[in-house]
């Protein structure tokens, strides 16, 4: 293998070193073929010789015979780009032509790159997909074609959107619905898709609201459940600080929601004032009677 | 050329008797340093010798000696002895050792007197000082140190139910599609940032706040820039920072640049850094009584309360201090080398810069906690 290899390598060397290459009137080449498809190569003269076929990122060698057809199966050829092909004979003579390798018409595979992966809820053109379309043999098709962009939300409700490709690429932005929840998000081209998920995360807290009630030389302190302002339940874990303030001195603790409220007991200072927030978002403020 | 020679020669030849005396007369102190006998150590003389003996040997970590000195070991063992000092529960002071030492007589009488002795501890965070004032009692013709022992703080037996919720991440795969999806970094967001210059350099300060679902590790990064945008320092926050932030947490953070002119500077380019962590909504940590102390001796003085049922081994509290508009104008803190255990109050002392005391009215307190096994 490492030798057909080197072979193969040292006769594309050889045939890069050639200064020149006049396009043989007897060789028949192709013009454009499509990636992995089968294809044939006519050459001329008599005898025994080599045809080099040398392209970026694949190159191929066949040893023929002169002036016959020589076939090339399916798969054979499925880089697409530029390509040389040189027949040299037993002689030394040398003829050269080209061909150009180009992807198949049909999309086989969709690269979705969808951003974010978890945004808030209610955001304009907050979500991006760009697909990428290639073919069979990972080359990106650039022939404009239609790709359709579908965002299920979590209540069901669709937005759909087609975008043509250009050089290969189709783009949209999407709006996130008001509602929490998982997205499906599904690109579509040529009978293929792709589908990603995203995830919409509640906003602010909104109208964050505490109440306060007498435990022994405590006093506790409970929100209501917090919600954003699209009545989405704010996740366990985020942080809401209630700060109590008296004779000059400050008690503060971050506490985790769980199962939506926050809940504490502080000592309980005659006069203090007690306020709660979250991240950037103020709470009610309530004076604790003497 | 010839001098040259006879000077280096000269040299060479001192060099060599200077280290050929220090190897075979070691003075008292180097030999004592080096591990062998501390011989160099003055008679207890004094009250304050007898104090500074002990540093020394705490220095030293010669707890043996330490504690065959002290006066009232009969009441402890020499194991309470070394937890007192390096603390029950692993924290701060057991990851670093004392530095030196300092000695200050407070009251003396002819046959007991009281010495106060400062530790300054050495830590990968700072340089913390334990204060402890020493009862020194005569004992015939020397003077011997009543260690102030302080008995381990015993956590009644009871059971917390802790039921706060744990974030854990799967990360995408080293296979998956370069298109696949990864979980989204956290959003994070500058909320207040201003510099200031200070004697020694320009300090940028702000507040970074969470603005995701999802708890966040967090780092600010701050490049000074000059005429034309041209880079003149970059700095990161370091410890200066609550590095774990949970779902709308707000964390103060600072950024030195030793050296720096604040008239150098045309604009400074600021960079969050943020990235999914698992973690753990739990401990949490009620700071009580902060107050706010005047100059001078300007701080901030309260108290911390683990609220949870785990012992918390090194806590950092981070003071946010505003003036009457509400813009942040310093960032202090503070490590607390106890452990905080459950329920048990822990003081803290952050000092604020005298020239500041007096812009601020107001000041919000964060705590992070380092739990020994535990998740960030």
């Amino acid at each position: 293998m490492k030798a057909a290899r080197a072979s193969l390598l040292a006769g594309a060397a050889a045939f890069m070193a050639l200064p020149a290459f006049a396009q043989g009137g007897g060789l028949t080449v192709p013009k454009t073929i499509e990636a992995g498809a089968a294809f044939s190569i006519q050459s001329s003269g008599s005898g025994k010789g080599s045809l080099y076929i040398v392209g970026i990122g694949q190159a191929l060698k066949r040893d023929i015979q002169l002036g016959e057809t020589t076939w090339f199966p399916v798969g054979s050829l499925y880089n697409a780009g530029h390509y040389m092909v040189v027949v040299t004979g037993d002689g030394g003579a040398a003829e050269s032509g080209s061909l150009d390798v180009v992807p198949e018409s049909k999309p086989a595979d969709l690269s979705f790159l969808a951003r974010p992966s978890r945004l808030p809820v209610g955001l304009h053109d907050g979500i991006t997909g760009a697909v990428y379309v290639f073919d069979a043999y990972k080359n990106l098709i650039p022939a404009s074609m239609p790709v359709e962009f579908a965002l299920a939300g979590p209540s069901g409700e669709t937005q759909s959107r087609t975008v043509n490709t250009r050089y290969g690429v189709a783009w949209t932005a999407l709006d996130s619905t008001p509602k929490q929840g998982t997205d499906k998000f599904v690109a579509r081209s040529g009978g293929v898709s792709s589908e990603r998920v995203i995830g919409q995360v509640p906003g602010d807290p909104c109208g964050l609201k505490m109440s306060a009630a007498p435990a022994g030389k405590d006093v506790r302190l409970q929100t209501d459940p917090v919600r954003d302002c699209s009545g989405n339940a704010v996740p366990d874990g985020t942080i809401v600080t209630f700060t109590e303030a008296y004779n000059g001195a400050q008690s503060t603790v971050d506490v985790p929601l769980k199962r939506g409220i926050a809940q504490v007991e502080m000592p309980a200072h005659p006069g203090a004032t007690i306020t709660v927030a979250s991240g950037v978002i103020l709470g009610n403020q309530i004076r604790w009677g003497r | 050329m010839r001098k040259g020679a006879l000077l280096a020669g000269v040299l060479g030849a001192a060099t060599v008797a200077l280290v050929a005396i220090g190897t075979i007369w070691p003075i008292p102190e180097a030999k004592a340093y080096a591990g062998g006998q501390s011989t160099f150590m003055p008679r207890s003389s004094t009250p304050e010798a007898a104090a500074r003996n002990l540093g020394d040997e705490i220095v030293l970590q010669a707890w043996q000696k330490a504690y065959d000195s002290l006066a009232n070991k009969g009441e402890f063992t020499q194991q309470d002895f070394i937890d007192d000092i390096t603390g029950y529960y692993p924290n701060l002071r057991s990851y670093s050792s004392v530095d030196h030492i300092e000695v200050f007589p407070l009251h003396a009488t002819a046959n007991d007197a009281d010495v106060q002795l400062k530790l300054y501890w050495a830590t990968v965070v700072g340089a913390p000082v334990s204060t402890r004032d020493l009862h020194v009692v005569r004992n015939g013709d020397r003077w011997q140190v009543e260690w102030p022992f302080v008995k381990k703080t015993i956590v009644p037996p009871q059971v917390i139910p802790v039921n706060y919720l744990r974030w854990d991440v799967i990360y995408r795969g080293a296979g998956d599609d370069w298109g696949a999806q990864d979980v989204e970094a956290p959003h994070v967001r500058i909320v207040d940032m201003h510099p200031i210059q200070r004697a020694d350099g320009v300090v940028v300060l702000g507040e970074l706040l969470n603005e995701d679902v999802v708890p966040a590790y967090v780092s600010v990064t701050a490049t000074l820039q000059g005429e034309n945008q041209v880079a003149l320092a970059t700095e990161g926050s370091f410890d200066k920072i609550c590095h774990l932030l949970l779902p709308k947490q707000v964390t103060p953070f600072l950024i030195s640049f030793p050296d720096a002119s604040l008239s150098d500077v045309k604009s400074i380019k600021m960079t969050p850094f943020s990235t999914l962590v698992p973690a753990s909504a739990d401990p949490v940590i009620e700071i009580d009584n902060a107050k706010l102390n005047p100059a001078p001796d300007a701080s901030l003085t309260g108290q911390l309360i683990n609220q949870s049922g785990q012992v918390v081994n090194v806590a950092h509290v981070l003071g946010t201090f505003y003036d009457n508009t509400g813009h942040v104008v310093w960032v202090a803190d503070q490590y607390v080398d106890h452990a905080l255990l459950p329920q048990t109050p822990e003081s803290f002392d952050i000092h604020i810069p005298e020239d500041l005391a007096r812009k601020v009215s107001s000041q919000r307190t964060v705590v992070a906690s380092y739990v020994a096994g535990g998740a960030l």
